[in-house]
């Protein structure tokens, strides 16, 4: 590697871009949060103006946006529980490198039947169901 | 009559900032966790079990709203998670704009819109009319 601070958190390497893809998930999560409780509060203005706006959530293209936004707030949640180990743990710093590869491992492997049932539906209406 | 402070008492009235994000930096951590368990929860029962997003509809919001175990994990759900992205939007607008100026209007702009967030969500959770049509 190019510097000399390899081995550290920050400077470079899998600890640093966890960091990074930290930062971006968290950001991006809050943008949908307020957007979401927003969508919610039509609740107030009436079941129709509510149903019109869950009915896209339904659809498609927002179906396979809502997988992506299951991915982003469970790899920020995985990483989190990395991040409190390497603050709290005294072997966490040691160890952050194989934890990062070991949320990574548990992030796909939830995300393989949390995407199936995701799009079960979306699937379905589009190529029928078998 | 005084005396002088000792180097412990200097340090924590010199540094009252830092204690403050002290508290910060322990709120991440302790609302991060127990997020892990409300937004976990919260995304497994609306986008995956029982068919999903595709069964949410206002009648399923009003079965739901009826019990207020969802209503308080909705509104812990919602406060923990808007103070734990505020400040985390808060540091990052503390690394990246780095001139005064947009620092306090990034930060100005970001409090406003998550006080409303926050305030909105709040009176929607309580005062949800079942029989609104």
């Amino acid at each position: 590697m190019a510097n000399g601070n390899a081995g550290t958190l920050y400077r470079g390497g899998p600890g640093m871009w966890s960091w990074v893809a930290h930062r971006i998930t968290g950001a991006a999560v809050f943008f949908f949060l307020v957007v979401h409780v927003v969508d919610t509060a039509l609740v107030r203005v009436s079941p129709d103006a509510y149903n019109t706006v869950i009915d896209t959530y339904k659809t498609p293209l927002v179906n396979l946006m809502e997988v992506g936004l299951v991915a982003v707030v469970l790899f920020h949640a995985l990483n989190g529980i990395r991040v409190i180990l390497v603050d709290f743990w005294e072997q966490g710093p040691r160890y952050q490198r194989q934890m990062l590869w070991t949320i990574l491992v548990i992030w796909f492997v939830v995300m393989i039947p949390g995407a199936y049932f995701m799009l079960k539906h979306t699937a379905e209406t589009l190529f029928g169901s078998a | 009559m005084s005396k002088a402070p000792t180097l412990s008492e200097a340090k924590t009235k010199a540094l009252p900032r830092r204690n403050w994000e002290m508290a910060g930096w322990i709120f991440m951590r302790a609302s991060g966790v127990i997020l892990i368990v409300l937004v976990l929860g919260h995304l497994f029962i609306m986008n995956i079990l029982d068919g999903g997003v595709q069964r949410i509809n206002f009648a399923f919001v009003a079965g739901r709203w009826s019990n207020p175990f969802w209503q308080y994990w909705d509104l812990i759900m919602l406060w923990l998670a808007m103070l734990h992205g505020t400040n985390g939007l808060r540091t990052i607008i503390g690394d990246y704009a780095t001139k005064g100026t947009t620092r306090f209007w990034l930060r100005m702009l970001l409090y406003v819109v998550s006080v409303g967030t926050i305030v909105l969500g709040t009176l929607i959770i309580f005062t949800f009319d079942p029989n609104l049509s």
